[in-house]
């Protein structure tokens, strides 16, 4: 038609392009293939930077050619001034600028940022901040930037107040971003360390934060970046390993030691040393089931030297280096054993989860949670929060309420069905062993609980009795055998599903579950 | 033949263009835009005085008559914009002085883009015609002297009433307008530095004129609404690369006696201070809610008679929730909208979140008046007067120098012919860099509620310390009855009374009504040919979609096989007709070392061109 413009056809535009594609293909090719040259007769001149240029302005990813330039650069570093290297490498970041526009999360092109700032005479660190900054604005997640900016942040001494400024601009944008709420998280302890507790906040700071964080999950209570934060300001410092129980059996001629983590001991090593009356015994570590892997219990068969039933009673003393913790014990004439153990309550063992921070803080939390549950009656994060925030409180006092929100949670998240019921479990044997410690039991009762798991079994080392009738246990874990004092367990499963291994005789001794010990170690 | 250039017109112009039609633009005002043109202070007085004065030129040149066929009949065209009334302006600072000063620059700023044009209507056989006639002459030429616009006599009808006024004030140093031209887009250049120190001096009559050429004052205020129909269209065709855009950086509303910002997006929810916790959530939740209502019939009362506002109430939202949705989400009437317009309202206004910005809006660099001229980057007359025109079937006009132009189709602003209404104004606001959109709702019911578009200098709408702020409403009374008890809410009008710290200034005000003429449907202006399309002028809604609805409409109408301004080709695609060959590819040279440089070059430019690219969200 008459002034209008002739425009190329879809097939003609599909040929040009095309062609377009193969001329490029044959230059990259063709280019590729000097460079490989060149690396091979050692030519390591500003020509074959200018070669890589090309391929690596298209195509940054290719890691061979920045491996090269760096060998470049290591030999003009060599052969010229210091001036010529400062321009060098002042060209290099400009160039890594461009191939970063190409591909923003370039590991070899961010790798190859760090070197060139390692090698430059006099490096511009906050030309380099500004850069990270304005990355992170185009994509506020991109994890190699994120790096980058630590490194530069470290390198170049950024003040931690400036980082948690930036970090909190970020936020402001858009607080779906677990990058910046896991930086606070670095940040925060540096520069407001709580003086009682290492790695935790001052209260204030604390406050403030909650309040940041609660901003975000009012607005948003399905983004979890704000949950995780939340749950890493209310969590506390994983506490120091350290051996909690040490348990003696006369009839066994055994020493039992109990740990709060999971450790290694070599069988004979010297990390883990038992006195007998004073003096060191030798003796070869073991693990209940015998397969010496990392682990919450180490037991040993004590000489029989060290146990003489004419004495009036003999001093057991285990010495751990790691943690330069030791625990004692008496085994008095005529008794069967004697142990050692630190209180769960005391040490509110079951409460790492979240902290033990002022209880004024976790009630107002809770309050502030519950408001949120009420509006927003099917969130998960909100479910679960409010249970753990109630066993920070006090695991007994909420113990029923808390199962009612489990029943809650279950039906607002069925795919998960199936973890949240090891989590009651883990929670409902947590609060059986807080309240045999008031009773001073040996009997456990854990039957008609719906248990899925059994779990903390190693705080179960003095219990002779235990009743696990009527739940859902499919099988028992090997930790079963971390329960040296077991005499009776009754396993009745009602309603018995079917090839169980748990549908057994209801009387039943520990030993016949135990794996036969090692041989004994001649002495 | 497109005859006066605002917004419609050009759209349309620009499809017909685009679809290989030729098009004559004329216009008898000097101006682009119509009444949605953009003034400098020397234009804008000009403006006033071409609306003030009653002149009477009816001494009719009848020359035309001559070139009218035996066989066609005439129709005049009305030479009076009746559409703009009860224009007032008040100075409200020291004149002292300003007598002898003058615009810096001499020309009024419209003569700058006056372009040479001449684009022949197709020839063809002549049975009627349309006949021009001039307001005022110098078409091509370009220079124009201000003096010489006033030559337009708008009687005084009481029926049409609207108003602008437009005033600015003093207010801190901002230092932006050098570079917020570079970085148009992003509004946190106005932001970095806010933080320059306030120097309070005083702004006086002289200055305005003097710095008359820094403002680009707009007769309609309008925004864009960031996935409206305009911006879907000036992104379609391309047109957007002539234009440069800053989004609105705060809503805010007028509550109690103050001036609130309105948390509307994500990220201001969460940083709201004002807002507690629950109400957070509540708002979020029915925002969320808003965004996708139509699949929930259940969760909506869709009776006609439920008001938005019953619902909002119902909704057991606390009445700050309810009045930043009912006035500055959703802005629609408390007294008369019903639920299914009060929730399709919000939902548009959250759709166009996140777009380009936190706020759905956004606004072109020099003012609305830029938009018809990106559209018009065709070719067209300006002060081309047009006179009368003739019945039936139009195939020609008669211009002001006796030449017959003939045309097929003619597109006409509905002020040449004959007869609702908006407010409409200007002047300033706050202390802060910011773009602000405030509502202020009616104190009684019956009164419209009025909407405040504040400017900073950086949309290079006004100059330096200054603010240009639009109140627009629809009519009750008139201009300044219906505006000023606002404006007096707001600012401080006496300019050396110092005590009242808080207010900002005006330091000058123009107030006037704009007949709104978007629903007169085209019988009513009596029989026109039929191939004499007529388009409205500015409607009061905030957004463009009306205008581009009815050029589309128009379009469709003329060529009803077209696309509507389709996008242009790629250049390496259009294949001249020279030679035939292909243009050397400019992206890529034959040496092979030059490769990888020339390809990243093109890439970049891209990048800056492209201002309304989309921002990469998630």
């Amino acid at each position: 038609q008459h002034g209008r413009l002739k425009v190329k056809t879809t097939e003609e535009q599909a040929e040009a392009k095309r062609l377009e594609r193969e001329k490029k293909l044959r230059q990259y090719v063709s280019t590729t293939e000097a460079i490989f040259e060149k690396r091979k007769t050692g030519q390591l001149d500003k020509e074959a930077l200018e070669l890589t240029n090309h391929i690596l302005g298209a195509n940054p990813d290719f890691a061979t050619l920045w491996n090269f330039r760096r060998e470049i650069f290591l030999h003009l570093e060599e052969e010229g001034s210091v001036e010529e290297m400062q321009a060098l490498c002042q060209g290099e970041l400009s160039f890594l600028e461009s191939c970063l526009r190409v591909n923003p999360k370039s590991y070899g092109t961010w790798h190859h940022r760090c070197w060139v700032m390692g090698r430059i005479p006099t490096p511009d660190w906050a030309r380099e901040l500004q850069l990270c900054s304005k990355f992170l604005e185009s994509d506020e997640r991109n994890f190699h930037c994120w790096d980058y900016r630590r490194f530069v942040v470290q390198r170049s001494e950024v003040a931690a107040e400036d980082e948690l400024a930036f970090s909190d601009s970020l936020i402001t944008r858009n607080f779906s971003n677990y990058s910046s709420w896991h930086y606070r998280s670095r940040l925060l302890p540096q520069l407001y360390p709580d003086p009682h507790q290492q790695g935790r906040l001052t209260e204030d700071v604390l406050l403030k934060e909650l309040e940041l964080v609660q901003n975000a999950f009012f607005t948003d209570p399905n983004d979890q970046s704000a949950w995780f934060y939340h749950r890493w300001l209310l969590g506390r410092a994983d506490p120091e390993p350290t051996v909690r129980c040490v348990y003696v059996s006369r009839e066994d001629a055994s020493l039992t030691v109990a740990f709060s983590h999971p450790v290694a001991v070599a069988p004979a090593g010297h990390d883990l040393i038992v006195f007998g009356d004073e003096s060191p015994l030798v003796v070869r570590w073991r693990t209940p089931d015998g397969r010496n892997r990392p682990g919450l219990m180490w037991l040993c068969d004590l000489p029989a030297s060290a146990l003489n039933d004419h004495w009036p009673q003999h001093t057991f003393r285990v010495l751990w280096s790691e943690s330069q913790t030791q625990k004692e014990c008496v085994l008095f004439k005529g008794n069967r054993d004697c142990w050692c153990q630190d209180s769960v309550t005391e040490e509110q063992v079951f409460r790492c989860d979240l902290s033990v921070e002022k209880s004024t803080v976790l009630q107002s939390e809770l309050e502030s949670c519950k408001e949120l549950q009420a509006l927003e009656p099917e969130n998960k994060w909100c479910l679960l929060t409010i249970i753990l925030l109630m066993r920070a409180l006090d695991p007994l006092v909420y113990e029923h309420e808390t199962l009612s929100y489990f029943e809650t949670l279950k039906a607002a998240d069925p795919m998960r069905a199936a973890y949240l019921d090891d989590l009651r479990s883990k929670f409902l044997i947590e609060n059986t062993i807080l309240k045999m410690e008031y009773a001073e039991a040996c009997v456990v009762d854990l039957s008609q609980r719906n248990l899925t798991i059994l779990c903390h079994l190693e705080h179960l080392l003095l219990v002779t009795h235990m009743n696990l009738s009527d739940n859902l246990l499919w099988t028992l874990p090997p930790s079963l055998a971390m329960m040296r004092s077991l005499e009776v367990r009754e396993l009745a499963q009602h309603p018995s599903p079917c090839s169980n291994p748990l549908a057994l005789p209801s009387q039943r001794t520990q030993e016949s579950w135990l794996p036969a010990p090692p041989p004994a170690l001649t002495h | 033949m497109a005859v006066v250039i605002r917004l419609p017109e050009s759209i349309i112009a620009a499809a017909c263009s685009r679809s290989g039609q030729r098009v004559l633009h004329v216009d008898s005002r000097n101006y682009y835009g119509g009444n949605w043109a953009s003034f400098s202070f020397s234009g804008l007085l000009s403006w006033i005085k071409e609306n003030q004065t009653k002149t009477d030129t009816t001494e009719e040149s009848e020359s035309w008559r001559e070139l009218i066929l035996d066989t066609e009949e005439a129709i005049p065209l009305d030479k009076e914009d009746k559409t703009i009334q009860n224009v007032e302006d008040f100075c409200y600072v020291s004149q002292d002085s300003a007598d002898d000063v003058e615009e810096t620059g001499a020309l009024p700023q419209l003569s700058a883009f006056i372009t040479s044009n001449i684009c022949e209507a197709p020839q063809e056989s002549e049975e009627e015609c349309l006949h021009l006639d001039s307001r005022s002459l110098e078409a091509e030429t370009g220079e124009i002297p201000p003096e010489c616009v006033a030559k337009n006599d708008p009687e005084s009808t009481t029926q049409s009433k609207g108003d602008v006024t437009s005033e600015r004030e003093k207010c801190p140093d901002d230092a932006t307008s050098g570079q917020s031209a570079v970085e148009a887009v992003t509004p946190e250049m106005a932001s970095v530095t806010e933080a320059a120190s306030p120097e309070p001096k005083k702004i006086i009559y002289s200055q305005i004129v003097k710095e008359g050429r820094r403002f680009n004052i707009d007769l309609v205020s309008k925004l864009l609404y960031s996935r409206g129909l305009l911006i879907d269209l000036l992104i379609k065709s391309n047109v957007s690369r002539y234009a440069e855009f800053k989004n609105i950086t705060r809503i805010l509303t007028f509550r109690e006696g103050r001036v609130e910002q309105v948390p509307c997006s994500r990220a201001d929810v969460f940083n709201s201070k004002q807002l507690t916790m629950v109400e957070k959530r509540m708002l979020m939740k029915f925002l969320t809610f808003c965004l996708d209502y139509e699949p929930h019939p259940d969760d909506y009362p869709d009776h006609k008679e439920c008001k938005f506002s019953d619902y909002l109430k119902i909704q057991k939202l606390t009445p700050n929730l309810q009045h930043f949705i009912l006035h500055s989400i959703a802005m629609v009437s408390e007294a008369d909208s019903n639920t299914i317009a009060g929730l399709t309202a919000t939902k548009n206004f959250l759709q166009c979140l996140g777009r380009y910005g936190n706020t759905p809006f956004l606004f072109p660099l020099y003012g609305q008046g830029e938009i018809p001229q990106c559209f018009c980057r065709i070719l067209f007359c300006l002060s081309y007067g047009v006179e009368c025109c003739s019945v039936t079937k139009c195939k020609a006009i008669i211009d002001h120098f006796g030449q017959r132009i003939s045309a097929s189709y003619f597109v006409v602003e509905d002020s040449y012919l004959t007869e609702k209404m908006c407010t409409n104004v200007c002047y300033s606001i706050i202390q802060t860099l910011e773009i602000s959109i405030l509502t202020v709702p009616p104190t009684e019911t019956g009164q419209p509620a009025v909407r405040i578009i504040e400017l900073c200098s950086s949309t290079m709408t006004c100059m330096k310390n200054t603010f240009l702020v639009h109140l627009t409403c629809s009519t009750n009374k008139n201009a300044k009855e219906d505006l000023e008890p606002i404006v007096q809410k707001l600012f401080t009008l006496d300019a050396e009374k110092e005590t009242e710290v808080e207010k900002p200034r005006v330091l000058w005000a123009v107030y006037f009504n704009m007949k709104d003429s978007s629903n007169i449907d085209k019988s009513s202006y009596g029989s026109l040919p039929s191939n004499v399309y007529v388009c409205s002028g500015p409607d009061c809604a905030l957004g463009n979609d009306y205008a581009v609805k009815q050029a589309e409409a128009l379009f469709k109408e003329m060529f009803p096989k077209e696309e509507f301004c389709p996008p242009p080709p790629n250049p390496e695609d259009i294949i001249y007709d020279g030679d035939g060959t292909q243009p050397e590819n400019p992206g890529f040279s034959s040496s092979s070392e030059a490769k990888p440089e020339t390809s990243l070059e093109e890439s970049s430019d891209g990048e800056n061109s492209k201002v309304l690219e989309e921002h990469h969200e998630e």
